[in-house]
């Protein structure tokens, strides 16, 4: 029996699951749309099964978007473009693993674009946590897809180093007071890519990642506004609006959330079409998210109903 | 005495702080201050560390409500603690970094940690969802437009929010949802967010200035305040 | 070894090629070397023009050296460059002593050196005149703060608006004390040098005077030794304060983790099962307030949050009762004092905001005006104002 014959099953599976599944969220709001007109409350718990439903069906049966990169997004990927191949471009890896789903996919994407463009990349973390998820997109995005690229040469990994500001207000005046040595304990003076990089004012841009403390406003207010060196940065949603304030001066560009990681991916693959193989987690987030968007937005109208409903009912009494 | 010097060394400490930002040669300074805090902070890591064990000891010994509890928090505890410490694990020894891969910490970091992490880190879109529903009422005009600009941020964080307005002319292409969105973020939002941004820094100020000058020590414990 | 002219001069860095196949580049102009400015003597500047032969499409230039000469010593090299640069901030160097330096361009085989640079001594200053209007609004911040502290001293009654959340603590710890539920105190999840947790250990004193009175239990988990340490202070303390030092425990305080969520899930667990009537949550907060504030709302506590975190303000106004929102937070244990010295610095803190709001007005005019009818002098006051408030 051929390959073709078991993927048509796959396929069609995929695709009758995602009928269901969005029947049954439809078919349940329409029944809880009607229980509101009665003035009759949800309890959260229905709220709480509609989301996992929501995020859970398009992870299991795909449901995937085109998307277009806005101008503050692609100012950053612009920007990464137009440099030169050998520029010096810092990646700071400032998240934990909870923010890793949202941030996770923007910092490969951008770890992936800078090694195709032959930029020399210092990879650092601020949180302590921040070290295994760099170690991990080390092996995963460096060391399994561009396996030529030499540590200490084209990239390397500074590591974390603990002082969260303090970091920032020694490495903007000298890198190696603070990280004598890599990860590994080689000595920055014996590494060839740091051979001209002295401080942060020797770097031709820095593309801060995260959205906690120490992040974004750390490097703007230690490092960004004391050095004439490109700004980038890359969040989780909930941290994107208070930096706006920061945009178009002091950052170049903001990747906010799964959606900006989807932007970002989807210019990446429609500059460089052959790196589409290796992943877009983010664009394929933008379905779950899509899909709960839509859920809560249900939800919140169904709730206005049945507060308009029972306010109307208590002043007739 | 006790309460004296604290307020001596915060006045002093607070000084150095700022003068150091316009005195260049005491830009040093700065930096020392901030890495003798650091120094000061892992230290007090032992104090908290003891204090969980006393804790839970304490309910193991005498056999507490939720007791079993305490004997995994104690177990995770040291593994971790025996894990990076004496490299367990590790391919590159001792010598190594305690996030290697392959080591017994990284290990336990990728399957444990990180899950776990990231479930409690999900809950928010859960309790997002119940949270909207109970909080976005329409109960009076200002909660009305906070109703309106979050279903538009909603609708534009999406691709069906393109989709629902790509017949508006380019001319009024604002009302289209996701430039709606943006505009939305980028103006009242942004002018909302630096106005509580300037209220919180003169805030800081006001309140740095009485912790330096020694007006506010409640956090001292001083009872006479 | 390399002879260094005054004039350029090329040297052939590979012996072995005859000088005809020597790949010449023309050298750098225009090198200058400068003190940077506002520092401690630590540094200086060089900046050049690059070698023609670089800016030329199929340019023969593979970098740039730079040379140091200290005194009357042999010439180091300090930096290779990439081609294109044109600057390079010299950080090794050290007060008192005479530097001069050169750049040479390099090719695949050999290398022209520039024109020397003069001596030059790096200086140190020791005020940073670029940050005279910092200094200058710090002075009038920092003035009306203390001015305003002194005018209260002095019996002088201040207004200060009614802050909602404030007005509620009293009632909140009563509903706590009548349930016979205890109160829950959540201090934020940064450490002592933040300055919202300074506040919030602030409120805390204040707050446990009441409770120590009322006779409620209190339930303190932090993320921080730290915080554990002062926070357990600032209890007894309130607690002796009421006459009721033997009431205290060092249980009411327990450090959890460091790890925000670790943190989050014990933090969730205590309210399920201890079941709080009232909850504040005072302090820096980040992604975890929404399950805090939903957790606590869910087993029916009232709840008073504060933060200075704008991110996490609209997750603490959708789950919680009330909310300080940013600069309450920093004025509540002001607030909540009634002090005269403590409300004197509230006020001060409005002559920032009344100074914020003046140049704003002023600013959105004039740059509206400037750019609508290009009016240069109007256009002059909008650069002006802009340099004023901008640190660099």
């Amino acid at each position: 029996m051929s390959d073709v014959a078991f993927r048509i099953p796959l396929v069609v599976l995929s695709d009758i699951g995602r009928v269901i599944s969005l029947m049954f969220i439809g078919a349940g709001l329409l029944w809880i749309l009607v229980r509101s007109l009665r003035a009759k409350e949800v309890d959260r718990r229905i709220v709480f099964l509609f989301i996992f439903i929501a995020v859970a069906a398009p992870i299991l049966f795909p449901i995937t978007f085109q998307e277009r990169a806005t101008l503050i997004v692609r100012r950053l990927f612009d920007k990464v473009e137009s440099l030169p191949a050998g520029s010096r471009v810092l990646l700071a890896f400032d998240f934990d693993p909870a923010m890793a789903p949202e941030v996770q996919p923007m910092a490969d994407a951008i770890s992936r674009h800078c090694l195709t463009k032959g930029h020399k990349v210092v990879f650092m973390t601020l949180w302590a946590t921040g070290q295994a998820l760099l170690t991990q997109s080390l092996e995963r995005v460096v060391k399994g897809e561009f396996p030529e690229k030499l540590d200490g040469v084209d990239y390397i990994n500074l590591g974390f180093k603990a002082g969260n500001e303090n970091v920032l207000n020694i490495i903007v005046t000298d890198f190696r007071m603070m990280f004598p040595t890599d990860v590994n304990g080689v000595p920055l003076d014996s590494t060839s890519i740091f051979d001209d990089i002295r401080s942060c004012k020797d770097l031709d841009l820095i593309i801060s990642m995260g959205g906690g403390k120490p992040g974004i406003k750390e490097w703007v207010l230690y490092v960004g506004d004391r050095v004439n060196v490109p700004l980038g940065a890359g969040v989780a949603a909930v941290v994107a609006p208070q930096l706006y304030p920061y945009y178009p001066k002091q950052l170049l560009g903001l990747l906010g959330g799964v959606k900006g990681a989807a932007e970002y991916e989807s210019e990446l693959v429609r500059q460089y079409p052959h790196l589409e193989e290796r992943g877009t987690p983010g664009l394929r987030m933008m379905g779950p998210q899509t899909l709960a968007h839509m859920v809560i937005m249900a939800f919140i109208v169904i709730g206005n109903i049945s507060y308009f409903i029972s306010r109307r009912r208590e002043r007739k009494r | 005495m006790k309460r004296q010097i604290p307020i001596i060394i915060t006045f002093l400490i607070g000084m150095i702080m700022i003068f150091s930002f316009f005195i260049p040669p005491l830009e040093g300074l700065e930096q020392t201050c901030s890495l003798f805090f650091d120094v000061i902070a892992v230290f007090a890591f032992f104090l908290g560390g003891g204090n969980l064990m006393r804790i839970h000891l304490n309910k193991l010994r005498r056999r507490k409500k939720d007791w079993g509890f305490s004997i995994v928090t104690l177990g995770g505890f040291f593994i971790m603690l025996a894990a990076g410490l004496l490299k367990i694990g590790n391919p590159g020894g001792i010598a190594a970094s305690p996030t290697t891969e392959g080591s017994l910490l990284q290990e336990i970091f990728t399957y444990v940690f990180l899950p776990l992490q990231s479930t409690m880190y999900a809950l928010l879109a859960f309790f997002v969802a119940s949270a909207s529903y109970r909080a976005f009422r329409a109960k009076n005009r200002e909660a009305t437009i906070l109703l309106i600009a979050a279903f538009v941020i909603l609708l534009g964080r999406t691709p069906f929010g393109m989709m629902l307005t790509a017949w508006i002319p380019e001319s009024f292409s604002v009302l289209q949802v996701p430039n709606l969105a943006i505009w939305i973020m980028n103006s009242p939002n942004l002018a909302g967010q630096r106005a509580i941004m300037i209220g919180i820094g003169l805030g800081v100020i006001s309140m740095s200035l009485r912790l330096i000058l020694g007006i506010e020590r409640t956090y001292l414990g001083d009872e006479s305040v | 070894m390399l002879s260094f002219p005054v004039t350029g001069q090329v040297i052939d860095t590979v012996k072995a090629v005859p000088d005809s196949e020597l790949v010449v580049v023309a050298p750098v102009t225009s090198l200058i070397a400068a003190d940077h400015k506002y520092d401690d003597g630590k540094m200086i500047d060089l900046s050049w023009v690059p070698s023609i032969d670089d800016r030329l499409v199929e340019g023969n230039v593979m970098g740039y050296k730079v040379y140091r000469i200290e005194g009357d010593s042999e010439p180091e090299t300090i930096a290779e460059l990439a081609p294109g640069s044109n600057a390079y901030n010299d950080q090794s160097v050290e007060r008192g002593k005479l530097y001069s330096y050169f750049v040479s361009a390099l090719s695949s085989n050999a290398e022209t050196p520039s024109i020397r640079t003069a001596p030059i001594q790096p200086q140190r200053e020791w005020l940073n005149i670029e940050l005279i209007n910092v200094l200058i609004m710090a002075l009038v911040l920092g003035g009306a703060v203390i001015y305003f502290i002194e005018t209260a001293r002095r019996g002088k009654k201040l207004f200060v608006r009614k802050i909602a959340g404030l007005e509620a603590v009293d009632d909140a710890i009563g509903r706590a004390t009548e349930m016979g539920r205890p109160i829950l105190f959540i201090p934020g999840i940064l450490d002592m040098d933040d300055v919202q947790t300074l506040a919030a250990l602030t409120i805390l004193g204040r707050i446990t005077r009441v409770i120590a009175d009322y006779d409620t239990k209190i339930f303190m988990p932090v993320s921080r030794s730290l915080v554990m340490t002062a926070g357990r202070e600032t209890i007894k303390a309130s607690y002796q304060a009421a006459g009721r030092p033997d009431a205290y425990s060092d249980d009411m305080v327990t450090y959890i983790t460091d790890e925000q969520f670790g943190y989050v899930a014990a933090v969730d667990g205590i309210m399920v099962r201890e079941r709080p009537a009232t909850v504040f949550l005072l302090g820096a907060f980040f992604a975890e307030s929404l399950i805090l504030a939903e957790t606590g709302n869910s087993v029916g506590a009232i709840q008073i949050a504060g933060t200075a975190r704008p991110a996490q303000l609209p997750f603490f106004i959708a789950a919680c009762d009330f909310t300080l929102i940013g600069e309450e937070l920093f004025a509540a244990s002001a607030y909540l004092s009634g002090e005269p010295k403590q409300m004197g610095s509230l006020k001060g803190q409005d002559v920032g905001k009344a100074i914020a709001m003046a140049a704003i007005l002023i600013g959105v005019l004039t740059a509206t005006i400037g750019e609508a009818w290009n009016v240069e002098w109007i256009q002059h006051i909008t650069t002006g104002l802009r340099d004023i408030f901008s640190t660099r």
